[in-house]
């Protein structure tokens, strides 16, 4: 079991895209590790399969660089996990945030939804990273899944994102 | 407060006057878009119309700005939905640049000009279907959905 409330999260972030597989896939595609380093910036995700479990992403040199719990495993339609970005210095303090991804039979193919929800009233320019970054690891995924090759973005530096992190120190 | 709108970012392999083509071009959208077609001839200031495949008239605007194959922005109104059009205005902005990778960046930032959620709402569930199209035609041949 968890302990985690998601009902004290509002969604802050949501993106959809159609893919052409099978919910099967994408689900898989999310949450095995051959998978995510491909299209998810060279991360292999880490989970223990259960409600309760831990999740993580890791670095290529094996160092933690998300880390959370596992809020909802109910393959092939549900993956939800808290989120707390551990690899970069002043980000491990924030309060965690909730990332749930939803898998539905579109026609023939599949709606994947993404939300990342918070539980404190979170300054948009701390968003900003996620709002950049998920669009491509998204994009990214499908493309690995209906053309067999993850795309290689480059993203800039999170110079938005790392200004409002100082900005809330101060 | 600011005002009403709908941002969606994707990444394509493929280049700007693809992606460009894929939706503006009548043989592409017809493909990506569901059917319809854009009724207009493409220049700063012109008229511009989103016609469904039986004649009908899905929206309508002008060409606000055209920078091809990197910028396009209409001024947009529902046409057939009278508790769209009831909203007035917006404003659609496609924005197309190279990405430092394989891939270009597709940007698609629908605004209302008024107050009012339903066409934003209503937009929202329809671009991401739409790019979903333009992205799989470009990368694999085939669209994702079909209607």
């Amino acid at each position: 079991m968890t302990m985690i409330d998601v009902t004290r999260f509002t969604p802050k972030t949501v993106y959809v895209t159609y893919i052409a597989a099978t919910p099967e896939k994408v689900f898989r595609a999310l949450t095995e590790a051959e998978f995510t380093r491909a299209y998810f910036s060279g991360l292999a995700v880490k989970i223990e399969p259960k409600t309760g479990g831990t999740f993580q992403l890791l670095a290529p040199d094996g160092s933690v660089h998300i880390e959370g719990e596992v809020v909802e495993w109910s393959p092939p339609r549900r993956f939800a996990c808290t989120w707390t970005v551990a690899g970069m210095p002043g980000f491990r303090d924030l309060p965690a945030c909730l990332v749930t991804y939803d898998i539905e039979q579109a026609g023939d193919a599949v709606r994947l939804t993404m939300t990342e929800a918070h539980q404190w009233d979170i300054p948009d320019g701390l968003l900003s990273g996620g709002r950049a970054g998920w669009p491509a690891i998204l994009s990214s995924l499908k493309s690995l899944l209906e053309g067999g090759k993850a795309l290689t973005i480059k993203m800039e530096a999170p110079t938005e994102m790392l200004a409002a992190l100082a900005a809330l120190k101060r | 407060m600011s005002k009403p709108s709908f941002v969606y970012v994707t990444y394509i392999r493929a280049t700007a006057d693809k992606v460009w083509s894929a939706l503006t071009s009548p043989e592409m959208t017809a493909k990506t878009w569901f059917g319809v077609r854009h009724d207009t001839d493409w220049t700063k200031g012109a008229s511009w119309r989103l016609v469904f495949p039986d004649g009908r008239v899905a929206d309508s605007g002008e060409i606000l700005e055209i920078d091809k194959p990197r910028r396009l922005v209409l001024k947009w109104r529902n046409e057939f939905k009278p508790e769209l059009k009831a909203e007035g205005w917006s404003r659609c902005t496609i924005e197309i640049e190279p990405a430092s990778g394989d891939a270009v960046k597709l940007t698609v930032t629908h605004q209302l000009d008024g107050e009012g959620d339903k066409l934003i709402k209503a937009v929202s569930g329809g671009w991401p279907r739409i790019l979903s199209n333009v992205k799989s035609l470009l990368e694999t041949g085939d669209t994702v959905m079909k209607d």
